[in-house]
């Protein structure tokens, strides 16, 4: 085995473990949606955020616009505060609403924004005055069965 | 290259209890004795691969135990050592296993070392082997390849472990014959652990006689050969019994036999 | 009760045993580490190295992880269409090679082929008075024997592991586009929506670089640890093995605790 045999050896096994690490990245990962580029921030208050972690996707339309980059309580009024990063082309109307929804059955939380039809846009630093929290199982059920054991009493 | 009452051991058990020798430049000397009784051990003490306990090994003036590790690396390269087996590198050519010293110590250029590493080779009788793996080499064949490798850099102290171990009779005569040609050669000095008497006697200038971790006897191969100590007398005539006991050391065969017995 | 007094002993003087090796150990990477100069210098030394531990260990890395991937996604696929979830098939494959079976699997392959290897050349150098000899001609077996082979496993284990998710990939994919079916379109988009780049694969790399040093590390040192007899190399490089593949299993729970944690859960 002379040297410029495993030279060229070595030089392919390095090739193909880079390129699998590249692959890796790009098609099975989302290195190439990996944005670097800044954004602008909005807040948005919720009663109760769910499931909904940091980095979770924020959507309008479907579309990915942003991401959620910080949640914290507010200690005064106790409403969650999260803050969204918004990239820089889209621009969203004063009163969007901000709702928290799942994505399928089971599936992880996002943030969905819907826009409204006011002229004046939020700017860096916004806020989304209007908000529709995440759904909580628990209390959903509650509610059912309130209302179905308020039905029966009418019956009797 | 000298020994000062050197003692040396691992842990509680001494292996070396005090030797005393000297070898003088450019001669020939024999440290002989019984298998396992510290030969190796004052090689590696001499090589700086081991500490004494107490005492100096001084080899060319310089005491080899206290060098920092340049001072040792210097050392080094003045010496050569052949191992008992040759301890070639498998993974190389005879080529490049006789080039290695030379390709790691010095700068010079690949044909002139090319031409040293044939001239070595031509020494040794080997030249036209110098494309084979060591794994391809007889024993005797080995051996020289690795005494090539040792003069490589043309030292001016050369240690040899057992060198004539396992040998046929014609490469042993060969291996004695280019010990103390190379010596004479280079003008340098040669320390042969051995426990073949007939081959050293033919070729060394001086003999020391190790024993139990002390200096039994010394003295030229013809004092020896007519030597009156009994340690000697075992060695030169190859008794089976004698200083060195044949027997180790059991209880008594009687009392052996009879507990077989009753048990 | 004495049995039992002795058992504890035993224990004890095993365990002062191995703290006093993990403690030889370090000093001995240490002392490797310091060496490494001429690995880089003289860059083929690395380079022959990287031949034989990465470039031989690319079929075995290869195969096993085709067949991981095509394991995963059928037995995955089942599970995953009772709740309706069949298109998820390529996000579980790729989730799971990428972060824990990519760089675990292929730990223990590259400890059971490369790293038993290592240990019996360098313990095989050391029973032949290789070393010795090197030492003897002022040439430090460190830097030339054991160092190459340290940064040659250290640098082959993350394109190992990377090869073998890919791979694990690409089994996965046979099996669930080609074989039962599932929508070739959905089975990349699923999974690149649901991996995220840095804690998914960076993990995946970090984790596998980790256990390139842990496992090389165990290697080269059994070598040049060994009792320099026939049996010495052999149960030396039994301890590569065993101690390799605990090595791998624990690091790699202490990591993803730590990278667990960090997705603020």
């Amino acid at each position: 085995m002379n040297r410029t045999t495993i030279d060229l050896w070595v030089g392919i096994f390095v090739a193909l473990g880079l390129g699998a690490i590249v692959f890796l990245s790009m098609k099975v990962g989302n290195l190439a949606s990996f944005k670097t580029e800044e954004g602008y921030h909005l807040d948005a208050r919720f009663d109760n955020i769910g499931g909904l972690k940091v980095r979770a996707p924020v959507k309008s339309a479907g579309v990915v616009v942003g991401r959620v980059e910080r949640i914290r309580l507010d200690p005064k009024t106790y409403e969650a505060v999260a803050t969204l990063r918004i990239e820089l082309a889209y621009q969203f109307t004063k009163d969007t609403i901000a709702s928290i929804l799942t994505s399928g059955l089971l599936g992880e939380q996002y943030v969905g924004l819907d826009s409204g039809g006011d002229t004046v846009m939020l700017k860096d630093g916004g806020l989304i005055a209007k908000t529709q929290s995440a759904v909580v199982l628990e209390k959903l059920v509650g509610q059912m069965m309130f209302g179905k054991a308020a039905e029966g009493s009418d019956k009797k | 290259m000298t020994l000062r009452e050197v003692k040396f051991g691992y842990g509680a058990r001494p292996v070396l209890r005090e030797i005393s020798l000297s070898v003088p430049r450019g001669k020939v000397v024999a440290i002989m004795g019984g298998s396992g009784c510290g030969k190796t051990t004052i090689l590696r003490l001499i090589g700086g691969q081991l500490r004494p306990k107490s005492g100096d090994v001084i080899v060319a003036g310089r005491p080899v135990a206290k060098l920092d590790s340049g001072g040792l690396f210097q050392m080094r390269r003045r010496m050569g050592m052949l191992f008992q087996f040759g301890a070639l590198f498998t993974d190389m050519t005879v080529f490049d296993n006789v080039a290695f010293p030379l390709r790691e110590h010095t700068s010079l250029p690949e044909d002139m070392i090319h031409d040293l590493v044939v001239m070595k080779l031509q020494a040794v009788g080997l030249r036209g082997a110098a494309d084979l793996r060591p794994a391809e080499l007889s024993g005797g064949m080995a051996r020289r390849v690795a005494l090539a490798r040792t003069v490589a850099l043309d030292p001016m102290l050369i240690l040899y472990d057992e060198p004539f171990a396992g040998l046929d009779p014609i490469s042993l005569s060969i291996i004695g014959d280019l010990i103390r040609k190379l010596n004479d050669a280079l003008g340098a000095t040669s320390i042969v652990v051995t426990h073949d008497i007939t081959e050293s006697l033919k070729i060394v200038d001086y003999v020391y006689f190790v024993s139990d971790g002390r200096v039994v006897a010394k003295g030229t191969p013809d004092e020896v050969r007519v030597s009156s100590v009994p340690y000697v007398r075992q060695f030169v005539d190859g008794e089976p019994d004698g200083p060195v006991p044949f027997h180790y050391p059991a209880e008594s065969y009687r009392s052996e036999l009879l507990a077989e017995q009753h048990g | 009760m004495a049995e039992i007094a002795r058992i504890l002993r035993r224990l004890g003087a095993g365990a002062i045993d191995g703290i006093w090796r993990l403690g030889y150990a370090s000093r001995f990477l240490a002392m490797v580490l310091l060496a490494s100069a001429m690995a880089f210098r003289r860059f083929s030394l690395t380079m022959r190295e990287l031949y034989f531990a990465g470039v031989l260990s690319l079929v075995i890395i290869g195969v096993s992880g085709l067949f991981v991937g095509m394991v995963l996604a059928l037995q995955g696929f089942e599970t995953l269409q009772n709740f309706g979830a069949a298109e998820a098939v390529g996000v579980l494959v790729a989730t799971s090679l990428v972060k824990e079976l990519g760089p675990v699997v292929a730990g223990l392959l590259f400890a059971s082929r490369a790293g038993s290897a290592i240990t019996a050349e360098i313990g095989l150098m050391k029973t032949t008075e290789q070393l010795s000899a090197m030492e003897m001609m002022a040439v430090n077996p460190l830097a030339r024997v054991v160092a190459p082979r340290f940064w040659a496993g250290v640098i082959s284990m993350p394109l190992l592991a990377a090869i073998f998710s890919v791979m694990g990939v690409f089994g996965g994919w046979l099996v669930a586009v080609k074989l039962l079916g599932v929508d070739n379109g959905t089975f990349w988009s699923q999974m690149q929506a649901q991996i995220d780049f840095r804690l998914g694969i960076v993990n995946g790399i970090i984790k596998s670089f980790v256990f390139g040093i842990a496992i090389t590390a165990i290697a080269v040192y059994e070598g040049y640890d060994a009792t320099p007899t026939a049996e010495g190399v052999a149960s030396a490089t039994t301890r590569t093995v065993v101690e390799s593949a605990l090595a791998v299993l624990a690091i790699d729970f202490v990591l993803t605790v730590f990278m667990f944690r960090g997705t603020g859960l």
